[in-house]
Parts: C-alpha cells; sequence; structure tokens
C-alpha cells in the first residue's frame, strides 16, 4: 500500500458537490459535522476547494448545467479520488428519471471523462447519516 | 483621450464553499463596497412541473415534496389542497389536525437550522453546533411519526398517510418541553450576544418600501414590518383553531430576520402543543374516486414564505398542468435592494438571511445564444407553429 493511499484511509478529506438536488441530501452532509454525528473525530473533514479533496460527495440527478461542471471539479481533484453517489437521485437518477433536463445519473457522467473512476453509491431519499458514515468506511476498505 | 475604467468584478460560484447548492452571483465592487450584483440561478432545474403532468395525482406529492428537502411539508400539502378543492373533498378532522402538527415541526427544525447556518457564515461556529444539536430531537420526532427524517410524504389527497399514535402523544409533549427549554437558552444567548449584534445589526436593510416593492414574503417580509402570514390571512388545515401571533420586527436588518425566525419557533412549539392536546379521535384518510375537471390554487405558509400550486385538471387521472411558485423564488431579487451599499465581508449573510432555497427557485430560459434574445412562452409557442406550418407545407 502506498503512503498516499495509508493517508487517505486514515483522513479522508471530502468536497461535497450539489449536482441538482433538492437539499436533502445536503443538509444530511452538513448534519455529519454537527455533535450527535461528528464525522471530525475520525479525520473525515468538509473542505472548501476540489484540489484539496481525496473524495467527492456527489449529490443529485446531474442537470444540464451540472454535467460539465461536474467533470472540471473531478478533473481539479488529485487522484486517486472516490466519488460518493449520495442518494437515490445521485445513483441512478431516483424519481427524476424521466425528467427532460437531467442527463445523470453521475457514475455515467464521472466515467466520460475517466473510466477507472473509483465510485461507491450510499441509496436512500435521503440516506441516513449512519448509512453515510457505513458507505464511506466500507470504500475505503476496498482501496 | 478618456480612458475607460473597468470596475472589477468578484464571482461567486457555482460551486463555492459558502451554501450548499449551486448559484453564480456577480458583485461589481468599488474599494470594499458592493455596487451592483447580479444573479444567475437555475442551475438546479430538474423539470419537475413537467415530470409531475406525467403522474398521477396521487403520485405527485412524493415528487414535489421533493422539490426543497427542507420544506417537503409545505409543498405537498399545498398541491394537496388544491387538487382537494378542484374535487371538493373535505378531509378528516384528524387529518387536518396531522398535517398542521408535521408543517410545525418542519418549520421549528427549519428555523433551527437557519440559525445554525446564519452562526456559520459569520464565522460563529459554536452557535451552528449548538442550533444543530437541538434540531435532532424534532428530526427524531418527524421519522417517529412519519418514517423518514426529511422527506415525510405524510399528507395525500384526503387525508394523511400515516397517523400520529395516540401512544407517543406524552413522549412528543416531553420533547417539545425539552427543545423548548434548549431553544429558550439558544435564543437568549444568540440576543445577547454581543458579538452577533455587532456582525448583525444594520447590515443587509431591506426597508419597507422595498420589501413590499420586491413582493418579499414570510419572515423576509417579516422582518421588514410586513405583517403578512398566510396560516392567519387564509387559513388552511386548522389553524384558525389554534391561539397564537404572527410575529414581526419593523428594522429590516439580519438581526430582525433572525429574532422573527427564532420567536417563531416558539409560536410553533405552542401551535404542536395545542394542536396535539384537541386532536380528535377517528380516520386519518377517506377514499378519493376521482378528480373532476377543474382548476383551482393552493397556498401554504412554508417555513421561508408563501408557496403557491397551481393545479388543472381535466378529468383524467393526470394533471394537465401544474405550476409552482415557492417563496425563495420572490425572496432572492431583493438582494438588488439589500446587497447593495453593503461590505463585502457582509454580503455573505445577507445573501443567507432570506434563507434561499435555490431548489426552490429553479427556472428554465430558452436563449438564442447568437441573436442573445431570451424566448419567452409566446414566442417559443410561435416558433413550434410556425415548424409545423415548415413541415405540412413541405408535406404538400
Amino acid at each position: 500500500m502506498s503512503w498516499k493511499i495509508w493517508s487517505l484511509k486514515k483522513s479522508p478529506w471530502v468536497f461535497h458537490v450539489n449536482t441538482g438536488a433538492c437539499n436533502n441530501c445536503d443538509i444530511e452532509i452538513v448534519n455529519l459535522l454537527t455533535p450527535k454525528f461528528d464525522v471530525e473525530r475520525f479525520g473525515i473533514k468538509l473542505v472548501g476547494s476540489p484540489r484539496h479533496a481525496d473524495a467527492l460527495l456527489v449529490t443529485g440527478v446531474v442537470t444540464r448545467q451540472a454535467a460539465p461542471r461536474l467533470q472540471e471539479v473531478y478533473r481539479q481533484t488529485s487522484k486517486p479520488c472516490v466519488v460518493f453517489a449520495i442518494g437515490a437521485c445521485a445513483c441512478d437518477k431516483g424519481i427524476f428519471h424521466n425528467g427532460y433536463h437531467v442527463v445523470g445519473p453521475v457514475d455515467k457522467i464521472i466515467k466520460e471523462i475517466d473510466p477507472n473512476a473509483i465510485i461507491a453509491y450510499v441509496p436512500g431519499c435521503p440516506p441516513k447519516p449512519e448509512a453515510m458514515i457505513s458507505g464511506v468506511v466500507k470504500a475505503l476498505s476496498t482501496l | 483621450m478618456k480612458k475607460i475604467v473597468k470596475k472589477p468584478v468578484i464571482a461567486v460560484g457555482p460551486f463555492h464553499p459558502l451554501q450548499e447548492e449551486m448559484e453564480f452571483f456577480q458583485l461589481t465592487v468599488d474599494g470594499e463596497i458592493v455596487t451592483d450584483i447580479d444573479m444567475r440561478l437555475s442551475y438546479n432545474h430538474r423539470g419537475i412541473e413537467k415530470i409531475s403532468e406525467s403522474l398521477q395525482f396521487d403520485q405527485v406529492p412524493f415528487l414535489i415534496s421533493r422539490i426543497c428537502g427542507i420544506c417537503s411539508a409545505s409543498h405537498p400539502l399545498a398541491y394537496v389542497q388544491a387538487a382537494e378543492e378542484i374535487a371538493d373533498i373535505k378531509p378528516p378532522e384528524r387529518a387536518l389536525y396531522v398535517r398542521t402538527i408535521i408543517n410545525e415541526l418542519e418549520r421549528i427544525h427549519s428555523h433551527i437550522l437557519w440559525v445554525g447556518l446564519a452562526g456559520h457564515f459569520i464565522g460563529y461556529d459554536t452557535v451552528f453546533m449548538w442550533a444543530w444539536k437541538y434540531r435532532e430531537p424534532v428530526l427524531d420526532l418527524l421519522e417517529e411519526i412519519t418514517g423518514n427524517r426529511n422527506n415525510y410524504g405524510n399528507v395525500k389527497i384526503g387525508g394523511c398517510r400515516e397517523d400520529i399514535p395516540n401512544e407517543i402523544k406524552p413522549r412528543i409533549l416531553k420533547e417539545l418541553d425539552e427543545i423548548e427549554k434548549k431553544m429558550d437558552m439558544l435564543t437568549k444567548a444568540v440576543l445577547d450576544d454581543p458579538v452577533l449584534h455587532a456582525r448583525l445589526k444594520g447590515v443587509g436593510i431591506l426597508s419597507k418600501a422595498d420589501a413590499i416593492k420586491y413582493a418579499v414574503v414570510g419572515p423576509t417580509a417579516r422582518g421588514s414590518g410586513v405583517d403578512i402570514d398566510v396560516r392567519r390571512d387564509d387559513p388552511y388545515a386548522v389553524y384558525s383553531d389554534l391561539d397564537w401571533n404572527v410575529i414581526t420586527q419593523p428594522e429590516g436588518d439580519v438581526f430582525a430576520k433572525a429574532v422573527v425566525r427564532l420567536l417563531e419557533t416558539f409560536e410553533s412549539i405552542k401551535m404542536v402543543r395545542q394542536a396535539l392536546k384537541k386532536l380528535p379521535d377517528g380516520p386519518v384518510t377517506i377514499e378519493v374516486k376521482e378528480i373532476p375537471p377543474g382548476e383551482a390554487v393552493g397556498h401554504v405558509e412554508a417555513p421561508r414564505g408563501e408557496t403557491f400550486h397551481y393545479v388543472r385538471s381535466d378529468g383524467g387521472n393526470r394533471p394537465v398542468r401544474h405550476k409552482v411558485r415557492a417563496p425563495s423564488y420572490v425572496n432572492v431579487p431583493s438582494f438588488k435592494a439589500s446587497c447593495i451599499g453593503e461590505k463585502i465581508a457582509d454580503v455573505t449573510i445577507t445573501l443567507a438571511a432570506v434563507d434561499p432555497c435555490y431548489s426552490c427557485t429553479e427556472r428554465v430560459a430558452a436563449v438564442d445564444s447568437r441573436s442573445n434574445v431570451i424566448h419567452d412562452y409566446e414566442n417559443l409557442l410561435r416558433l413550434s407553429r410556425e415548424k409545423t406550418e415548415k413541415i405540412k407545407e413541405g408535406k404538400k
């Protein structure tokens, strides 16, 4: 195991990307930082720039406006970068599957520019904070 | 020769750490003072109105509770009220009480959420952590009643999906006492804090005249002294049977909006208590056979202001037209009045003060990139008809 993977597993820094979500998964992600769940004690930290991020937390169906911007954010991250598709919309477009302005899901858009991208799925509408923590732990243990 | 001076522009967005959603602000600055603001929204446009027209009447509430995750009880309620008006259905009384309780619990958690985020935006993370800690019991109550922490999907045409079991009523009352005690402490701490006074008082003032001019709604309007509230002005559910007050503040700055929201949580707690005491026995749902042709409007006071749904039916099992106007859509343009003349450091909290929910504001505009013409509804209709004519002539 390279030192980079070792440090990524030790303390993943995450960047949060909303690509057309309804705010629900987003407030549950912010909930992770607050006293009840407090993921910072595991070294998981939300950062303000994709260039600092080891993982992307992507929520929402990818709308036409968001798709090129999501790809740009993914390009800016340092690799390896784990992409978490959080919520039913990000996993398979959910209830918006027949929307005319929806081009997602997330894995399709990311794999257009990087076919070998590591993508983890956390389903739920919205997934409970416990499910998100469990998803992050499972994804990191496969690296 | 006259030298052209270009004013510096600060771009905020679409992805930036301040707010969760995608939005784009262009701040034209003169030194540290913002002289103009331009905004671009609708990155989140998902085409909900169109999807709604492809779903059946009783499937629509589950879609539109996902317009916005935080107002996920208000949007379906407005839609359901419109549909019930078309079909002339009177839901059972217990269902009306359950709707009121869910909506007020939602308002409590939404307002506490905003107070926390406002603290976070001005760099006062203690308030953020406190507020979000005290919000958790409300989410637990909602999960116990409806089965989900955020997207409740509890209203349906003709009543409610889930009842409030009589066994958990004492537990809800006990939790409410706890929440009220904690909120009392938080409110006193926030309203007496000299740092918050210095950061929020006199910042981002939206005068009463501007509030009326931009037609803002909800706590944003009430913080500017405009006394409007759908729950009192056009009562729905059981609000007319409950004893509560509309909170207004005359100042119009960010602090006034914070005061309005904090005091409204107490009014909501009061309302939930009364509604639980009066909760009548009986079923929570009645059977609905069909929605006859017709059109109707439903409006509900969401945590951010009045949300407005228009539904038209042609007697089939799907709405022919469903129009949504969410509160943030009218609150967001008031930045033109409140942000100009502020310092850049104060703009962040002024932008957050209306509790903007950009996923509600999504609209679409077709712009011709060559001529920069924005196509409106009539224009698009004309283009479509012209194309049909062309095809017809070509076939001849």
